[in-house]
């Protein structure tokens, strides 16, 4: 078969991927990884006007109306953690992926690849949780695929879940929109998903009860978007944490960004468990917080409107989008003085002392 | 937090850095001993608060970056045979050996696992009896007890599938190192806090004596480096060369015997190499005879393996704090966090990472 070369209108790759490279775990940890790996070898093969937004949704325009679209999956181990398990994680995830492109979500999918032996009551707990989690989140799960693979051949279970929204008029949120002067508000405090699973994964207890905070933020959206026109972006910053999720929109918006270190919060629990095993909040994945740049002016307003609700009681506005180089975040510490929050390589490493 | 917001209290930080400012007379080098305290300096900007002048430069302590590519190219090697399960504490995984990582050999089916304390190592060796398991033991003295004790319950045990791959290295002969050099430029010390939890500081003392240099044992937290800075400048500007001991909430002179003497059981003193400065003698730990049956050199009869380093990797002077990261050309372009020419760039301790990830817009200005 004659192969057409792809074009890629107006995208430019750099160097690809050595041939005998392979698949690292730190390519799926939402890091500088990913995105080398989205941008040299996935976007190459697709890359459209939509996709090459790169938001957390894609939105297309049908007969008139926007509609949000965009697809997640979920690997989660282990599959039940305080606070939540894979189904709800699967329903919260792709609904706040809608969200964050301020749609309304109407319907998802959700596909289960299941590993020979699970027992049937792990999948129908997991059922029936995605069930809850939809009914509470005013979704309808309308479509769906089981597959079975061989045992080995994955951990437990898999699910991958897909939605539609529709995007109301006026609402136009993309992470390029970031201008200098705008504000950053962070809707509550920062790493309780990401350390429960892995004191659940790693045994490990602390003081105090810790919980994800996986939830669906489609109505604290709303409650927002009075003042849509004022938001430039959310985001949610889920694999990577809030530097990750910082740094995409400072890099999209080729603007820089200066963070409050004591404006962002941290539970105790938190706090402690990452000093414990030597890793950074702003590095953990949260389920259930957004991000959103607004205008410096209606800011004090979207804050109001944020602690308002339920999951936006705790938001705060944790910095500022500035003319400083491109991409480039940086955090003001508490003793005044700067530094760099990077996107990391890969995972976060446990230090060695 | 108890313990921790204390130490990282603004009003108490921003004090102490106002009395360096007045202490202090003219320039000063430090350095500090330990790559969690060049973490800490690096990421609360401790530099920028200090006066003109005073300066740190960043040691050895990094115990990921000092330890050989042999070691290393060891490991990957033991990881990528089949029957063998290796176990590493978590960011010796990403260091470069000299053609692969480990995290590659996972990748490619090698069976490598991460702990946070190497007795973890003993339940997968339990718990798997019908493979090999190996621990890669490396670290300073802090992390000698606990690997000692590993190896110490192994033989208790019986347990015959259990070995570790030993690299153990002491900071006192470092420090005499460096200060032997005709190169030295470092005028006073702040000694790694948690080496001296469980070493104590009587051998620091005759450090202080035998080269007139001030010693203070400092910890690991904002107000902990500020508080070590201006007790070594304060005895710098008076001409005084002792040791002290900042970090008196965990040290104490003495340190913890009951850990020393578990890493005495199991290990004696010999010569050790250092990866970018080469073989210190008396500067390291090795099994002694009766533990000789865990010893995974022995055990899988690795010969010694001799590797280049990258020529352009300046490592070994910036572990000897004669130059800074920033110094070398390939920082930040041929040399990054994720294609590290030397292991500094690799460890979130290691001087050159912490440049980059910190302090790299501050270079740029």
């Amino acid at each position: 078969m004659a192969e057409k070369s792809p074009t890629l209108n107006g995208f430019s790759c750099p160097l690809p991927l050595a041939a005998g490279e392979r698949i690292l775990l730190g390519h799926g940890s939402g890091g500088k990884l990913s995105a080398d790996l989205l941008r040299e070898l996935i976007l190459p093969a697709f890359g459209n006007e939509t996709l090459l937004r790169m938001d957390d949704q894609a939105v297309v325009r049908v007969n008139g109306s926007r509609l949000a679209f965009t697809t997640d999956s979920f690997v989660v181990k282990p599959l039940f953690f305080p606070g939540g398990d894979i189904g709800t994680l699967a329903v919260n995830g792709t609904v706040n992926d809608l969200a964050m492109g301020g749609a309304q979500p109407l319907c998802l999918s959700m596909a289960f690849i299941l590993e020979e032996g699970l027992p049937l009551e792990t999948l129908r707990r997991v059922v029936w949780s995605c069930r809850e989690a939809a009914r509470a989140a005013g979704v309808e799960i309308v479509t769906g695929d089981t597959k079975v693979v061989e045992k080995g051949s994955c951990d437990g279970m898999f699910v991958n879940s897909s939605g539609i929204g529709v995007v109301p008029e006026g609402v136009k949120l993309s992470a390029d929109q970031a201008r200098p002067g705008d504000r950053v508000i962070l809707s509550g405090p920062i790493g309780d998903h990401g350390i429960a699973i892995l004191a659940q994964r790693e045994g490990i207890e602390f003081e105090g009860a810790l919980e994800s905070d996986s939830a669906p933020l489609h109505e604290l959206v709303a409650a927002m978007l009075a003042y849509a026109p004022a938001i430039r972006c959310l985001r949610d910053p889920t694999r990577g944490g809030l530097s990750s999720t910082c740094n995409e929109i400072a890099g999209q918006s080729r603007a820089g960004m200066l963070l409050e270190e004591r404006a962002i919060g941290v539970r105790d629990a938190v706090r402690g468990a990452c000093e414990m095993l030597g890793l950074d909040p702003l590095y953990v994945a949260n389920e259930g917080k957004l991000v959103a740049v607004v205008d410096a002016g209606a800011a004090e307003n979207i804050l109001k409107a944020m602690r308002g609700h339920a999951l936006g009681h705790e938001a705060q506005i944790i910095g500022t989008v500035t003319d400083g180089p491109p991409g480039r975040v940086l955090l003001r510490s508490r003793l005044g003085t700067t530094r760099i929050v990077d996107m990391l390589a890969g995972d976060q490493l446990p230090r060695i002392c | 937090m108890k313990y921790l917001d204390e130490y990282r209290d603004e009003r108490i930080a921003l004090g102490l850095a106002e009395r360096i400012r007045e202490r202090v007379t003219q320039p000063w080098v430090l350095m500090e001993i330990c790559g969690g305290q060049t973490h800490t300096i690096m990421k609360y900007g401790i530099e920028d608060l200090l006066p003109e002048g005073v300066e740190y430069v960043h040691g050895p302590g990094c115990p990921v970056c000092v330890t050989p590519l042999e070691t290393i190219d060891k490991a990957i090697e033991l990881a990528s045979r089949p029957g063998v399960t290796l176990v590493s504490y978590g960011d010796m995984l990403r260091v470069p050996g000299s053609q692969t990582d480990l995290f590659h050999v996972k990748a490619q089916g090698g069976d490598v696992r991460i702990v946070y304390s190497p007795l973890e190592a003993l339940k997968i060796a339990r718990g798997n009896r019908e493979r090999q398991v190996v621990f890669l033991a490396i670290g300073f003295e802090t992390t000698a007890p606990p690997n000692a004790m590993t190896v110490w319950q192994a033989q208790r045990e019986g347990l015959e599938n259990f070995s570790v791959l030993v690299s153990h290295v002491l900071v006192p002969p470092a420090v005499r190192l460096l200060l032997n050099s005709p190169e030295n430029r470092v005028q006073g010390f702040i000694a790694p806090g948690h080496v001296c939890t469980v070493m104590g500081y009587r051998q620091y003392e005759e450090l202080a004596r035998d080269f007139r240099v001030p010693i203070v044992v400092g910890g690991f937290e904002p107000v902990d480096l500020l508080e070590a800075t201006l007790l070594a400048v304060t005895q710098l500007e008076r001409g005084e060369a002792r040791v002290e001991n900042q970090y008196a909430r965990s040290v104490t002179r003495a340190g913890n015997v009951p850990a020393q003497e578990m890493v005495e059981r199991v290990f004696e003193v010999g010569d050790q190499k250092w990866r970018g400065i080469g073989t210190i003698p008396q500067s390291g730990l090795r099994l002694r005879a009766e533990f000789a049956t865990y010893d995974a050199d022995k055990r899988f009869g690795i010969s010694d393996v001799h590797v280049e380093e990258p020529a352009e990797c300046i490592s070994a002077l910036v572990l000897q704090g004669i130059r800074k990261p920033t110094d070398c050309p390939a920082f930040g372009t041929r040399c990054t966090p994720e294609k590290p020419l030397g292991a500094p760039m690799v460890s979130a301790e290691g001087a050159c990472a912490a440049y980059y990830h910190y302090r790299r817009h501050r270079v740029a200005s």
